[in-house]
């Protein structure tokens, strides 16, 4: 596992994903493979935002799912209701997300740790019930139906699940590549360092208030735009999709990869839901058999699949330098594993 | 007047079924620093095994209660354990997502085992009683009397013996509790012990006014949650106070301002106070 892990690192491995997402349509048996790889996409837009917030700056949000909804019912709403063409609505759909996210992250940013985890678990609940209660803005428990599929965009019309599955791919490969040039930036360093310890990173002269709201903005505009590109995909909307289960499930994606490293939750996000279908007998009880995985990943391995990688290659990168030059430990030994995953 | 009475009532009814599920919360986290999000499935499972000790045993409506409280309790002791003891080092979001992993396990198993429907869960109090032009339905007063007597109960066990004075002295500080010689597992399995049998009484005390389901504890651990942090987490009094202006704010808003939006009252009382005071009402330090 670990070997095959250093096949796919690096500029090399990134464009054999890119590859092996480019030809999948032509591979894929069925429509309903492409439309389980396009909804797996889908998420994974949203648990890359959800580890920007938890995995690079320490924040653990149980409210993701909330902002989510909240960019498909900005879809639903505006095109159903008010017949707004799908792209005008579908534009607005991240930035109401961190319009709104801006709100929530002065208030909830000001707890820290577990409490922020909880008051934004609240902040679901209360997305979620809005949701649920409030029928003249968003249909109540009956959901929003007959959502406008995608426009055509410079001749490529989005009305096959082919299409759609470029339409959503395009979207998640501009956001990984978005993602990786944040983290990759000052910026992101900054919020690692926030994450690493917030009197240090404050003693750095970081104005940690203003930072954690911009990662939670960020993050939460990734999961909005996730959740128009659910509402154009889908065409149905209930208020499940705020439910907190959903949040769940991306942390249980972002945990198998590997918290706090740009290839781990992307990869967790593509393989779980393809792990849930091949136990489709599973599909209600499928908790009864990931709840204990997911118990067992973070006491056994806690970094899950990337971030065990990158230790493991730090470690032997270590052995090495040290079997080379006894004298001389390198330096990149004592790196620990989330730090060095970043370049993944 | 009477209305106001009867909303005093309910309010009271809510307010010890949260201060129950709090209690056991609280205490978790004057332990073990972690917030425990499969509480709300030891209530459901709480619920449940009550439920299945009537129907399939025939056992009568306290034993039922007694034989759940100890099932759930010894649920709560293994997923100390098997779970939160070996996460005992590591950081914050680990615990936090081994909760979660708990609680989606016992979710899915409940409906795995009774079904997703939901059910009805008789008891034996099913009169009402005239008090004063208040009607108030037996089940709700022996609620109330049982919520209250148990936290009475809980309080003189953790002043008045050494088991629970281990239990605050634990809570109050790890290493002096370890350097007198108390046992920092022994305290962590009794409190979880005590947390689950608290959470099964309380969902066998409220299910008969409720209905039984899987997802039935999200909303009531996410209130209680809401509770303790109002309380101050692991505080005892605490807990007790914010069960009351919880369950209060929810009887009495369900009835002057909407019933379709009493759940929500909780959580935006929530963030009024935190936006105010980040620290909570009855803490005084910062955290």
């Amino acid at each position: 596992m670990l070997k095959l892990l250093s096949l796919i690192e690096g500029k090399v491995g990134w464009s054999l994903l890119l590859l092996a997402g480019l030809v999948f349509p032509f591979v894929a048996k069925n429509d309903y493979q492409l439309t389980v790889m396009s909804t797996a996409y889908i998420f994974a837009i949203a648990t890359v935002g959800l580890n920007l917030i938890t995995g690079y700056t320490g924040q653990f949000n149980l409210a993701l799912s909330g902002f989510m909804a909240v960019g498909a019912y900005t879809v639903g709403i505006l095109t159903v209701d008010h017949q707004w063409p799908f792209w005008w609505a579908f534009a607005l759909s991240g930035v109401t997300a961190a319009v709104l996210g801006f709100f929530v992250g002065i208030v909830s940013l000001r707890l820290k740790g577990h409490f922020f985890s909880i008051f934004t678990m609240c902040v679901g609940y209360i997305m979620f019930l809005l949701i649920e209660k409030w029928e003249s803005l968003t249909h109540g428990p009956v959901g929003i139906i007959g959502i406008p599929a995608p426009p055509g965009v410079a001749g490529i019309a989005f009305d096959t699940p082919r299409t759609l599955y470029y339409l959503v791919f395009a979207f998640l490969v501009v956001g990984v590549w978005l993602m990786h040039r944040i983290v990759r930036s000052l910026l992101g360093r900054t919020f690692m360092a926030i994450r690493n310890s917030e009197e240090l990173a404050e003693s750095l002269g970081i104005n940690l208030m203003r930072n954690k709201v911009l990662a939670f903005m960020l993050s939460v505009f990734y999961a909005g735009v996730a959740g128009g590109l659910y509402a154009g995909f889908v065409r149905f909307l209930g208020p499940d999709i705020a439910a907190v289960d959903h949040t769940f499930d991306m942390t249980m994606y972002m945990l198998v990869g590997g918290v706090g490293t740009l290839l781990g939750p992307l990869l967790g996000a593509l393989s779980v839901p393809w792990l849930t279908q091949s136990l489709q007998f599973l599909q209600a009880y499928r908790f009864v058999v990931f709840g204990p995985i997911l118990v067992l990943l973070v006491i056994f391995l806690p970094h899950g699949i990337v971030g065990t990688y990158v230790g493991w290659k730090a470690r032997r990168a270590s052995k090495l330098a040290v079997s080379a030059s006894t004298g001389a430990v390198s330096a990149r030994a004592g790196v620990p594993a989330t730090e060095g995953a970043v370049h993944g | 007047m009477d209305l106001f009475l009867q909303q005093v009532l309910n309010g009271l009814t809510l307010g010890g079924i949260y201060s129950l599920v709090a209690l056991g919360l609280t205490l978790v986290y004057g332990i073990l620093h972690v917030p425990n999000f499969a509480h709300g499935a030891f209530y459901m499972a709480g619920a449940f095994v009550s439920f299945h000790l009537m129907n399939a045993f025939g056992f009568n409506y306290w034993l039922a209660m007694l034989g759940s409280a100890a099932v759930v309790a010894v649920l709560a002791t293994l997923s100390e354990r098997l779970v939160f003891h070996p996460l005992r080092h590591a950081s914050g979001l680990h615990p936090m997502v081994a909760a979660i992993g708990i609680l989606l396990f016992l979710e899915a198993s409940a409906q795995a085992i009774w079904g997703a429907e939901f059910k009805r869960m008789q008891t034996p109090y099913t009169g009402i009683i005239d008090l004063a032009g208040v009607t108030a339905p037996v089940q709700r007063l022996l609620i109330i009397a049982a919520a209250f007597a148990l936290m009475v109960v809980l309080q003189l066990f953790l002043k008045k013996t050494v088991m629970g004075s281990t239990i605050i002295a634990m809570a109050q500080n790890r290493d002096g509790a370890s350097l007198v010689g108390i046992d920092a597992n022994k305290v962590a399995m009794l409190t979880f012990a005590i947390s689950g049998a608290l959470a099964a009484v309380a969902a066998t005390l409220y299910a008969p006014i409720n209905l039984v389901y899987p997802a039935m504890g999200n909303l009531v651990i996410t209130k209680a949650f809401v509770i303790i942090i109002l309380g101050g987490m692991g505080s005892v009094p605490g807990a007790i106070v914010g069960g009351l202006i919880i369950g209060f704010a929810e009887s009495f808003g369900a009835f002057y301002l909407s019933t379709d939006y009493k759940d929500i009252i909780a959580f935006v009382l929530l963030v009024v106070i935190l936006s105010i005071r980040p620290q909570g009402i009855f803490t005084k330090a910062a955290r």
